[in-house]
């Protein structure tokens, strides 16, 4: 049965982004929208206010909003990794991120990859950082729908087979449209409604419910025993509240390993460059841990749910329990239609913004560092930002094909691999910031090598509880860990993160190819930089203005 | 005097080419990382309002990180290079002001 009540709130609501989302491409609007700097970075002139509502919106996505607190609600506190992840954050990427802002402001860089090609004169390395980034984005992409989705079928709109995805399908056609016109505008603009949306709800939420259900004591009480109860696949506790003695190495692995990750992704490095200047982005580096506080919060709803004995929906289209939906469950029992509906508008809203952003860094990366460098070397900037604007759209439908045709459960599992995927530019793009001593070749060696080692662990990992062989999560048991049929850890049950061991991988064949290379003194190419590039500012004479900055490319 | 700005501008220039800006407070970033060290606070007890240890203890990790960003933040706001410092002098500009100096002149 359909909620009318919270349809409706919702519907207004999607309505007043969708406004905001035309209105957008007039808002502070340059010279012209036909060229990159303005569609894809939004004119490179973002304050502090709207990089905070922006990347807020960006990295703090509708996902993490669902999955998180079904994390801690299916499996205890290894959810809560998500809390120190987003701490140690900002001050593990506050000094590297300034100093990509500052070389990309300078030299007119719009991508990750942009960067890497100035760095290295590669190529070839900077193919494989944009398509590194292209094959992480467009899961994450896809799994925004799925937060969205799991809203929409929590107010009724739970059909099966195609019928039941049309209503996501109509939302994103009206974004990809958007979008499409206005550009990075639109989500900086919608970022605001939605952010507050988010803080109002959470905030209500973590005051009233615990009061509700009688206190934070009762509700970890109803938790601890739900994670005592024995999972009849495996035949062990379903979780726990605290850390085991097996996962704590993956907790700490994740957590650094996830926040090293973040900004190597290529939607968040766009809401990085879009800002006005190193102030804008200093600021934000202390005040975006709001977000953290909103996001610990949130996670801790999972165990609220928990308590007040919520039952995931069973999905339409897939006919399995969704623990995705907890969350709009628990706010569908517990809240009145008007504030359910209010909250169920946060979170579908909160999936828009990140995906739009998501399909620009795509479409910027595919347009600078494909189009451009392949297939129309003298596109001039005009060609660029239609082209980056048509690969807007193929990105977002090519996510939403991913969610109609393959079960969801494929995308989480894409994204999961994405982070390991993602992990591997880390070398090329971040260490590029502050030296030039690992060898460009060496780099291309240590990417494959973390990439296909990384996949090989993956491939290795079951899923007992969900009954599958492969892919099965992101914690490797030391004890599987093998090199060339080498196993250094056996017998070990400590469990650590993927991405963490396939990117000491990388580093350690870059290194080493770099030793051999330095040897036999293969060329290490230009370098397009120079260090007073790295600290330049907003005003500085080496900034060139923002229209003529991709023109020089 | 004039050996003095020679050296003054060999040293800034020996800065520049390394690219790198060191500040000893840069150092507190380090300090949300200790969060990392889970058996220190993977318990129960104490509690606060029910919360137990291991969820409320991370959750006072959140100001400690801003708090350590924000001062990295306002001891480097001028960003000046290491030689300006040393010296104290008025002289030493930042590099982009030499460079906008030039390109007025």
């Amino acid at each position: 049965m359909i909620q009318w009540v919270e349809l409706t709130v919702f519907t207004l609501l999607f309505g007043l982004v969708t406004v905001l989302g035309f209105v957008a491409s007039r808002w502070q609007r340059g010279d012209t929208l036909d060229h990159l700097d303005e569609w894809g970075l939004g004119g490179r002139k973002f304050g502090s206010w709207i990089t905070w509502f922006l990347v807020g919106g960006d990295l703090y996505t509708a996902y993490t909003f669902v999955a998180v607190p079904a994390l801690l609600f299916s499996a205890g506190a290894m959810g809560f990794f998500a809390l120190p992840y987003t701490v140690i954050l900002y001050p593990l990427v506050f000094l590297p991120v300034l100093r990509l802002w500052s070389v990309s402001r300078v030299h007119g860089y719009v991508t990750p990859a942009d960067f890497v090609r100035g760095r290295y004169g590669s190529s070839l390395l900077a193919l494989l950082v944009a398509i590194t980034g292209i094959l992480a984005t467009m899961p994450y992409i896809a799994l925004q729908l799925v937060g969205l989705e799991a809203v929409l079928r929590t107010m009724g709109l739970n059909g099966t087979g195609f019928l039941g995805h049309l209503p996501l399908l109509v939302a994103f056609v009206v974004l990809a449209v958007y979008t499409y016109q206005s550009g990075l505008r639109a989500p900086a603009l919608i970022a605001f409604v939605k952010d507050i949306l988010i803080y109002v709800v959470i905030l209500v939420a973590v005051v009233y419910l615990p009061a509700k259900l009688g206190g934070w004591e009762v509700i970890f009480g109803a938790a601890e025993q739900k994670m005592a109860t024995t999972n009849p696949n495996t035949g062990q506790p379903t979780g726990s509240i605290l850390l085991t003695a097996n996962n704590q190495l993956q907790y700490i692995t994740l957590a650094l390993g996830s926040a090293l990750a973040l900004f190597l992704y290529p939607h968040c490095i766009t809401g990085v460059l879009a800002s006005r200047g190193r102030a804008v982005l200093k600021r934000n580096m202390i005040a975006l841990p709001a977000y953290s506080l909103l996001l610990g919060l949130l996670a801790l709803l999972g165990y609220v749910a928990i308590a007040a004995g919520v039952k995931p929906i069973t999905n339409g289209a897939t006919g399995r329990p969704d623990t995705n939906t907890i969350i709009p469950v628990l706010f569908d029992n517990e809240f009145g239609s008007i504030f359910a509906g209010v909250a169920f508008a946060a979170i579908g809203i909160g999936a828009l913004v990140p995906a739009a952003i998501m399909s620009i860094a795509a479409a910027n990366l595919w347009t600078r560092n494909i189009y451009k460098e392949y297939l129309h070397r003298d596109a001039n900037p005009a060609q660029e930002a239609k082209q980056a604007k048509l690969a807007s759209l193929v990105v977002k439908f090519g996510a939403v094909a991913f969610i109609l045709f393959v079960d969801p459960q494929f995308s989480i599992d894409l994204q999961l691999i994405g982070g390991v995927v993602i992990l591997q530019t880390l070398p090329a793009v971040a260490i590029a910031l502050y030296t030039r001593w690992l060898h460009r070749w060496a780099l291309v060696a240590g990417w494959v090598a973390g990439m296909g080692y990384g996949m090989y662990l993956l491939y290795q990992i079951p899923n007992v509880a969900a009954k599958k062989a492969h892919f099965g999560g992101s914690a490797l048991t030391l004890d599987k860990l093998d090199l060339l049929g080498w196993q250094p850890f056996a017998g070990s049950t400590l469990q650590i993160y993927v991405g963490f061991v396939a990117l000491a991988v990388n580093l350690l064949v870059a290194v080493l190819v770099t030793l051999v290379l330095r040897r036999t003194g293969t060329s290490a190419g230009a370098d397009a930089t120079s260090p007073q590039d790295y600290h330049a500012d907003e005003g500085s004479s080496r900034v060139k203005p923002v229209t003529q900055s991709a023109a020089g490319h | 005097m004039s050996d003095h700005v020679e050296s003054d501008h060999l040293e800034s220039d020996h800065v520049e080419q390394s690219g790198l800006r060191f500040s000893p407070w840069n150092l507190l970033l380090l300090v949300p990382f200790l969060m990392l060290v889970t058996p220190w606070f993977n318990s129960v007890e104490p509690r606060l309002w029910g919360m137990p240890f291991f969820y409320w203890s991370q959750f006072a990790f959140v100001p400690v990180g801003v708090v350590c960003v924000a001062i990295v933040y306002v001891t480097t706001r001028t960003e000046p290079s290491p030689t300006a410092t040393a010296r104290g002098g008025p002289d030493v500009e930042d590099v982009d002001d030499l460079d906008e100096g030039m390109a007025n002149r």
